[in-house]
């Protein structure tokens, strides 16, 4: 791998993202065939025995494979039925076991390909160890031969790094395991993790610190304090998760295998208890028909399909690049009631617009666009691009001034501007800046001017916009101001749509900003959340979030800083941005590799399908049975009581042929929902009754009508079957 | 004809129910929301040394039930075994073991099965300080149960789910006591037996010898209605005209039945703070009820067998002063509710109105079910429901506000795995124990083929159930029947409980999570229906070979 180059890693992300499409645009044949061998290999019964349904499925399989053979040898055992019908009945069955195992082969297959990808990233990779690493010798750490010290630096493969171990990584080389930085700062290409080609910067310090192994230094060198264990890195969770590998049952998952196997046991004594009762009316089954109705009337829908929907689910969320550390923190997503979302970068964009021109009494208009204009026109920051087409909306072009020079934003001045070959001097910035400005200058601009300025500020405040104060000052020193220019946050398309969406999904958005409560006030209620946290410190969000939590809310959040992790933590869903801290991912259950904090209300919602998707086939499946009582039972006891006969309301033809239709369904039908289970069920955000009222007409009623009409099919071809 | 005559009746019952409806159940509300004791609950309460004020964990609460039943049994099975030398005991000898541990089970149970005929077996002291004084205890225990349900639905983070002693002294002294009292009264001004009298010798016109007993009648009557009991004075239960004189008193009779039952879902919605959930569950009660009321008068109307063809219906074993309507509609309510009163005889019904009998017990008793029982179990179902539906609406499972985990549902699972099982077993252990079948066709059953089969069904059906009533051909004491029905009664009555009882004590531990729009809502016409639909499914498909062995092979004949 050292060997590989930046477009190597570049092409396994491409790749990557590629083999993901592909798999999901694949035929449904195409990803079966794929899946089978992973499939056969499921069929070892201590891998059966984790779920319970297809179990009792496999041994009713294997005791009617051996019922055959039995039977094939004393044709006596098979009670008058045809030989055959056990086989048949058993080969079905092992279908059946098989449908279910390719169910869980072909979901667990999607994730192998990211798995794989990401497992190219792991190899081993030369680490440059610092030995004796000594923090009052850094930022240097250039070895013994600089005299700064006694490190020196020890080439180790990476799988012996340990935690807190301080390595080198110099321009060209990979990050040996994930880190923070100590000192130094670089671009790095994440594309390997994130599929994003765009070199990012990571520097010591600060809440853009933290770099993942594998990831490649394109420029300068770092010096990194590694924070994982050995084996334990991001990717390697990473890898597990997409594989599946440590899937553990999430608490719905496990309550739902609970119902499951009551009604197996259920189901399991029913049929066992048959034979007794009849025998008191000489009406005796044969075993394989009872085998085949116990295996009918258990919820192998479901039971198949049930792991494929959680893994499905997983992927999903994986092809937004967000990774969940646990299925358990997907089912929370769909439960959550109260999103937190940060102000700038989530509801508005992360800069602000010029949005008017207010000047000051006795101050011409278009003084102060030209001012403004002028001052922006070298600004190449979005706020001075946005002053300068404001003032073009106005229809005022401006040409910059030749011999004119442009002074830049500094933390010290917090003013930026213009000084004109004239002696003019054009400054912009924040209403104490400027003051500042105008006191140091030694300008008397009078009480009155202060004061309207003042009040145009304040309008700005709290009409929810940030004011910025423009003045010129004469050649003679003396210094005029012009007014403001109102900078306005602008709230990003398309979410005042989405927020309501959450509303009728039951989810109160929250929003979260540094700014005072009514500039808050006015962009919360532009962008239409329900709730706001103005002058937010990191603790107001740990605070609010306790308060919500104990009135039984669930809450999610999106964060990055080391500051955010005690909140992340606390949060029910915390989603920690893959270009936070390290301690912002370690805090939260998710991370965001494309760090878009929009994507919470994506995550909510692939959660809330989730679980419908369950939700829609436990119902089918166990709206199933009606259909399949109505098939059997006649069938079993038709011959010795002709009037159970009324019951045969799908007029199949012959016991046997109703049997063999009922387990054939019951096999088919959980091929034909794998892409259901796959893609999930369809969700819109919607009332909650409305969503129930149509899922329940679907896969309720539909899954008591379907099964009559499907075995009601099959069984016209297999009447055609000699001897049914 | 019928059909206007059945929708009267039905509609006379619902709008005397409909009236005491909010009344009753707010009353029993009050009765165990108060923190007040009267002065001779606090007798009690010192007597047998309880801090009335003091909350039980979930599983100090069961000690009690379970102790208390227990301690019951055994106080009724020695009063019966030495019955000799009890005053008042009409000369009766002491009753043998086994009937007597059944009988003991089955009235500390509620079920109130009665192997025994108590016109040859029972004298007054046994029926009265014995058998009565369960009629009202086991009543009160079923209510103190689905009471505590519904504690563990209201309560937050709570360790506790209420006294057992509290909720059991005020049902029975608050509740049970003053209702049996003013109605046995006037059930005895419209003509039901009560005296100490001694029985009445008479020579027929036949010029036979026949003995009439006597007894106090309506006050056993009322609370063998009223806390769903069933266990008749006479053989003949309410079919009896010292129990039973007149349609006024069969009126009656069925509203005693209904009340408490149908009363507790406004209790219920009270306590849980929202009324209208009581009406959700309320709505599928009157829907399976009116279902099998329908279905059994069709049955016994227009049954296609000729005799029944030609007179117009099915009235053997209907008394003629009920007629099929109302024996249809005491039927109905006594086996939908566990009481197990009978006014006709069942076994006599066309096979397929008999299988309603059947079906309303297999339902679980829900359609509005035992005092008490009727509402746990059909809160139980609803928890099913929930948990079933409840995640397509894309939220982990809630009810009330309380999150249907893995331990919720493990103790759901199991309390409807409990009845059917014991039902089916207990059917199939009779036929394939060889003592046991050989017991059953010799003795028990003097039917063949499906009908004797069916016999034995419902005989399990009833006792796992807690009903008592029986299709009356068979004869049940039996060594077998009365040790299995014996046991049938108590699993399928103490399992459940302490499962309901398991139940409240982890849902009152968890806290609330609040309705929003996200929510699934559990109080809609939706949800009743969803309800109604997962009762059929999971407790009436469950028994589908069963039935189509018994009533269904004998009714639907080709």
């Amino acid at each position: 791998m050292s060997t590989a180059t930046v477009n190597d890693v570049a092409n396994n992300a491409n790749d990557l993202a590629a083999d993901v499409k592909k798999s999901n645009n694949k035929s449904l044949g195409e990803m079966l065939i794929k899946s089978l061998p992973d499939a056969l290999k499921k069929f070892d019964p201590r891998n059966m025995w984790h779920n319970p349904v297809m179990f009792i499925v496999w041994v009713g399989a294997a005791f009617l494979t051996l019922l055959g053979i039995f039977q094939i040898a004393d044709g006596s055992l098979a009670n008058g039925e045809p030989v055959y019908f056990t086989w048949i009945v058993a080969i079905v069955l092992w279908f059946t076991v098989l449908f279910a195992n390719l169910a869980e082969a072909v979901a667990e297959g999607r994730g192998k390909a990211q798995a794989d990808a990401l497992r190219k990233t792991r190899t081993t990779t030369p680490a440059q160890l610092v030995v004796g690493y000594d923090e009052e010798n850094d930022p240097d750490v250039r070895g013994p031969e600089t005299g700064h010290g006694p490190t020196s630096i020890m080439e180790v493969p990476s799988s012996d790094l340990k935690l807190g171990d301080v390595v080198v990584v110099s321009e060209g080389e990979l990050i040996p395991g994930d880190g923070d930085i100590i000192s130094g700062i670089a671009s790095v290409d994440e594309s390997a993790i994130t599929g994003e080609s765009a070199p990012v910067i990571r520097e010591s310090g600060g809440d853009r610190s933290a770099v993942t192994g594998g990831t490649r230094v394109l420029s300068d060198r770092i010096v990194v304090r590694i924070t994982q264990k050995p084996g334990e890195s991001f990717v390697d969770k990473m890898i597990a998760l997409v594989e599946g590998a440590n899937r553990q049952k999430t608490p719905n998952e496990i309550a739902l295998d609970v119902l499951l196997s009551s009604l197996t046991i259920i189901f399991l004594v029913v049929v066992l208890c048959i034979n007794p009762q009849a025998s008191s009316v000489d009406a005796n089954v044969s075993l394989t028909v009872l085998v085949a109705l116990l295996v009918c009337l258990i919820p192998t829908t479901i039971g198949a399909l049930l792991s494929a929907i959680g893994i499905a689910g997983m992927d999903r969320l994986v092809q937004r690049n967000v990774l969940a550390t646990s299925g358990r923190a997907i089912e929370a997503a769909g439960d959550v009631t109260t999103l937190l979302l940060d102000k700038t970068g989530t509801i508005t964009y992360g800069n602000r617009q010029a949005s008017n021109f207010h000047a000051l009494p006795g101050v011409d208009h278009d003084e102060i666009v030209e001012a403004a204009a002028l001052s922006s026109l070298a600004d190449s920051t979005p706020e001075g691009q946005s002053i300068v087409d404001l003032a073009r909306k106005e229809g005022k072009e401006y040409d910059e001034i030749a011999g004119a020079v442009p002074v830049a934003f500094t933390a010290e001045t917090r003013m930026s501007g213009l000084d004109l070959p004239n002696g003019e001097r054009i400054r912009k910035g924040a209403t104490s800046a400027v003051e500042h400005w105008i006191e140091t200058e030694g300008a008397n601009v009078g009480q009155e001017v202060i004061d309207a300025m003042h009040d145009r500020v304040k309008a700005v405040s709290n009409a929810g916009g940030t004011p910025l104060v423009v003045v010129k000052q004469n050649a003679d020193k003396s210094i005029k101001v012009l007014g403001v220019v109102q900078l306005k946050d602008v709230v990003k398309k398309g979410l005042r749509e989405r927020f309501e969406d959450m509303r009728k999904m039951g989810i109160r958005t929250v929003m979260v900003t540094g700014d005072n409560p009514l500039t808050a006030a006015a962009i919360a209620k532009e962008a239409g959340v329900d709730d706001f946290i103005a002058e937010a410190k990191p603790e107001d969000k740990l605070a609010y979030i306790k308060k919500e939590q104990a009135k039984g809310q669930l809450v999610a959040m999106t964060g990055d800083g080391t500051n955010d992790a005690p909140a992340l933590a606390q949060s029910d869903v915390g989603v920690a941005m893959n270009s936070g801290t390290s301690a912002a991912k370690e805090a939260g259950n998710m991370v965001d590799l494309d760090s878009d904090p929009t994507k919470l209300i994506d995550i909510v919602q692939i959660g809330k399908q989730l679980l419908i998707t369950r939700g829609a086939l436990t119902t089918f499946s166990i709206a199933n049975d009606v259909a399949k009582y109505f098939a059997i039972i006649p069938a079993m006891f038709m011959e010795k009581f002709p009037g159970l006969g009324v019951l045969n309301i799908m007029g199949l033809h012959s016991s046997l042929s109703a049997v063999l239709s009922a387990i054939i369904f019951n096999a088919i039908i959980i091929v034909l929902l794998i892409p259901l289970a796959l893609k999930g069920v369809k969700y819109r955000a919607e009332a909650s009754e409305k969503i129930l009222g149509r899922n329940l007409s679907v896969y309720g009623l539909g899954g008591i009508i379907a099964p009559f009409i499907g075995i009601w099919i099959i069984d016209l071809f297999v009447r055609l079957i000699p001897g049914f | 004809m019928v059909y206007f005559y059945a929708i009267m009746a039905f509609g006379l019952i619902a709008i005397i129910l409909a009236a005491i409806y909010k009344p009753l159940g707010d009353y029993m509300y009050r009765v165990f929301t108060s923190d007040k004791d009267l002065f001779f609950e606090k007798w009690i309460y010192k007597i047998i040394g309880v801090d009335p004020r003091k909350g039980q964990t979930w599983k100090a609460y069961l000690r009690g039930i379970l102790g208390f039943s227990l301690l019951s049994v055994l106080f009724l099975y020695l009063l019966q075994r030495i019955q000799s030398v009890l005053p008042f005991s009409m000369g009766f000898d002491n009753v043998p073991g086994p009937l007597a541990f059944n009988t003991a089970a089955s009235f500390v149970t509620n079920t109130n099965w009665q192997s025994y005929s108590p016109d040859v077996t029972l004298g007054y002291t046994v029926q009265f300080a014995g058998l009565a004084v369960q009629n009202f205890v086991s009543a009160a225990v079923g209510i103190a149960v689905a009471i505590a349900l519904v504690r563990g639905f209201a309560l937050r983070k709570s360790e506790t789910i209420g006294n057992f002693w509290v909720d059991l002294t005020r049902a029975t002294m608050r509740i049970l006591m003053p209702i049996s009292i003013v109605m046995g009264i006037i059930l005895i001004g419209l003509g039901v037996t009560q005296n100490f009298a001694d029985w009445i010798h008479v020579t027929t016109i036949a010029g036979n010898q026949q003995t009439i007993m006597q007894g106090p009648v309506a006050s056993q009557e009322v609370i063998k209605e009223l806390g769903t009991n069933g266990g008749g004075f006479f053989n003949a239960n309410s079919s009896h005209p010292y129990e039973n004189p007149n349609m006024w008193t069969n009126l009656i009779e069925i509203l005693l039945m209904l009340c408490i039952p149908v009363a507790l879902t406004r209790t219920f919605g009270r306590m849980v703070g929202q009324v209208k959930q009581g009406y959700a569950i309320l709505g599928a009660m009157v829907i399976l009820f009116a279902a099998s009321f329908t279905f059994v008068v069709t049955a016994e109307s227009f049954s296609n067998d000729p005799i029944t063809s030609l007179t117009g219906g099915s009235m053997e074993g209907k008394e003629t002063r009920f007629g099929i309507v109302w024996s249809g509609l005491f039927g109905t309510t006594s086996t939908s509710t566990s009481t197990g009163a009978v006014n006709s005889m069942h076994d006599s019904y066309t096979a397929l109105g008999g299988m309603m009998y059947m079906l309303n017990m297999m339902l679980g008793e829900v359609s509005p079910g035992g005092v008490g029982a009727g509402l746990y179990g059909i809160l139980v179902m609803a928890v099913v429901a929930v948990f079933i539906a409840g995640l397509m609406v894309g939220r982990t499972p809630e009810y009330l506000g309380k999150k249907i985990g893995p331990r919720e549902m493990k103790m759901a699972s199991l309390y409807f795995l409990v009845m059917p099982i014991t039902v089916v077993v207990g059917v199939s252990l009779s036929f394939a124990l060889p003592f046991a079948r050989q017991s059953i066709f010799d003795t028990s059953l003097n039917n063949s083929g499906n009908h004797g089969f069916s016999e034995v069904v419902y005989a399990f059906t009833s006792a796992a159930n807690n009903n008592g009533s029986a299709f009356a051909g068979i004869t049940a004491d039996t060594p077998w029947l009365d040790t299995a029905l014996g046991m049938a009664v108590l699993l399928g009555r103490f399992l459940p409980i302490a499962l309901v009882i398991a139940l409240a004590g982890s849902l009152a531990k968890q806290d609330v999570v609040p309705v929003t729009s996200g929510t699934m809502r559990t109080d809609t016409k939706l949800f009743t229906g969803l309800l109604v639909f997962v009762i059929v499914l999971i407790s009436a498909l469950t028994f589908f070979p069963t039935l189509a062995l018994g009533p269904l092979a004998e009714g639907l004949v080709a």
